[in-house]
């Protein structure tokens, strides 16, 4: 089964960090990622900028309404998902609660939507 | 659609009740295994597809075939592999309904393999026993914590939510939607029907058996209304077959201990008019001798396989209280000590409360006061009856017969059993002005 891991943060925890300090938790990212492909469960990731260069657009009337900033104004924002493949549930929050973001922030964990194949 | 335990019917009203001698006999072998096997054929349909609610129906209509079918071809020699070889062809039917076949094959072939191993026709076929990963299952940590005893009674029992909702004190409905929701939630989740690996074990059993308590506190409340009383003894169920199932875990061994000692006072706890009868006036005589063997030599083996855990530690203090009633020994330091332990690792207000009341046999009245007023302060508290009848009964000893009296107005307040409101209006009265 396929799940995401969605990585919520508070943004401002990484600019109050020293350039060592960012240094080490960018590692810890990579190495995490490594861990993921190596035991062959890495679908996808990325991280993403911050959300204060976030963009929120819907529709109002037909017409497009156009916002700046994230959709959810709170304290931690999302930043980053890993998409795995995993067995089930279990083997999916051990690999969450390996997530470097689940020590400076908090990992939620979605299965995908499966699409029937034809 | 699921098998009313206790009470079994099986509707009646259809055309597959043969009203006969091969048709009772059916209907008995039927019901024996549906009360035997349902957890076990419930657990091993939905292992790898992880789908509980479509594993129940298929069983249902299975059990309906089998009424049937039986009374005029006689009962299979494998009741069970019969049943089972019933409910994965309904399975089969209704997910070729649902999905792309393609999407379905691979589920279901590896369940047709397990299923020919285990189930075709063969007498001394053995189904593998997966009840224990469903009770995991139920009571995984993504499941909301209200509804894992539910859950469990339902699908390794086969209770209805009528019978659970009314013993847990919601609506029928409400109680419905909820084990619903759960249930989709095991299988869109993918929450796994295994036990966890060892590492991960102590923490997830200690949900797993909080949840066979709660069944059985809920049961344990009203010793004689009947729903109540019959979900105790399914909860006792559930304590045995962890205990059977992981006999080298002591804290499954002392869950099942606590419960076969407080079990055993059934018959002791009203008197012949129905009237609440307390532990201390209770005649050592109506309990369960065997019961309470039984509960003390799983304290024992629990005591050797080397740690203490909170189900031991209230199965120990059981253990001391019918020690006590039965040689009239007074061994109150022993039971303030278990009770340390026991706060020591619980923190909680409820272990407080007793342990103060055993404080006042130990020493005096007024130390347990002191101890008590130590978590009057908690707010879970103020809306606890027993809080307010132990400080009552504290308050009593030491003379302030005003302030006694008040808190067990409190106590009758908050009571929802009539019986020991009746119980605690006497020993207000008994107080005098």
């Amino acid at each position: 089964m396929q799940y995401m891991l969605l990585i919520h943060s508070d943004e401002s925890g990484w600019s109050k960090m020293t350039p060592e300090q960012q240094q080490q938790g960018l590692a810890a990212y990579m190495a995490y990622g490594e861990a993921l492909r190596k035991a062959g469960v890495f679908v996808s990731s990325h991280r993403l900028r911050n959300s204060t260069d976030a963009t929120t657009v819907r529709l109002v009337n037909g017409k497009a309404q156009v916002l700046n900033g994230p959709f959810a104004d709170s304290k931690e924002q999302f930043g980053g998902y890993y998409l795995i493949d995993v067995s089930d549930l279990d083997a999916a929050l051990s690999w969450a609660a390996r997530c470097p973001g689940a020590a400076h922030g908090i990992i939620e964990v979605r299965p995908v939507w499966e699409m029937p194949r034809n | 659609m699921h098998l009313e335990r206790s009470r079994t019917q099986m509707d009646p009203s259809s055309d597959c009740v043969v009203v006969n001698h091969a048709g009772r006999d059916a209907r008995a072998a039927a019901e024996t295994v549906a009360r035997r096997s349902y957890g076990k054929l419930v657990a091993f349909l939905a292992a790898r597809t992880r789908d509980v609610a479509a594993a129940e129906d298929a069983l249902s209509e299975a059990f309906a075939s089998a009424l049937a079918d039986w009374p005029e071809k006689g009962c299979p020699s494998n009741p069970e592999g019969w049943l089972l070889t019933v409910a994965r062809r309904k399975i089969i039917d209704s997910s070729r309904r649902r999905r792309t076949h393609e999407a379905a094959t691979g589920d279901l072939s590896i369940l047709a393999e397990e299923l020919d191993a285990a189930s075709m026709g063969s007498a001394d076929a053995v189904i593998p026993d997966h009840r224990l990963g469903l009770m995991f299952a139920c009571a995984h940590p993504a499941i909301d914590a209200g509804i894992r005893a539910p859950l469990m009674l339902q699908v390794v029992l086969g209770l209805d939510a009528v019978m659970i909702s009314s013993a847990f004190l919601m609506s029928p409905a409400a109680m419905g939607q909820r084990l619903v929701r759960a249930k989709n939630k095991i299988r869109e989740a993918g929450i796994p029907l295994r036990i966890p690996e060892a590492t991960e074990l102590s923490p997830r059993l200690d949900v797993v058996l909080d949840a066979i308590y709660a069944a059985f506190s809920e049961g344990w409340v009203d010793p004689i209304d009947v729903a109540r009383r019959d979900l105790a003894e399914e909860a006792l169920f559930l304590g045995r077959l962890v205990a059977e199932l992981l006999p080298r875990e002591p804290e499954a061994l002392g869950l099942l201990a606590l419960m076969l000692h407080a079990d055993a006072r059934r018959a002791a706890r009203r008197d012949e008019r129905g009237e609440y009868v307390p532990l201390a006036e209770q005649d050592p005589l109506l309990w369960d001798t065997q019961m309470i063997a039984e509960a003390e030599s799983l304290l024992r083996r629990a005591s050797t396989l080397g740690t203490i855990g909170r189900y031991q530690l209230e199965g120990a203090l059981q253990s001391a209280h019918v020690h006590r009633r039965r040689t009239g020994e007074a061994n109150w330091s022993a039971v303030v000590s278990l009770y340390d332990a026991l706060l020591a690792m619980s923190g909680s207000p409820v272990v407080a409360i007793n342990r103060a009341l055993a404080l006042a046999e130990a020493q005096d009245a007024s130390a347990a006061l002191s101890a008590l007023d130590e978590v009057s302060g908690d707010p879970r508290l103020t809306e606890y009856q027993p809080y307010w009848a132990a400080r009552a009964q504290l308050l009593a000893r030491t003379g302030a017969r005003a302030a006694a009296r008040q808190a067990y107005e409190i106590a009758i307040g908050l009571e929802r059993d009539p019986s020991v409101r009746r119980f605690l209006q006497q020993r207000q009265a008994s107080i005098g002005s």
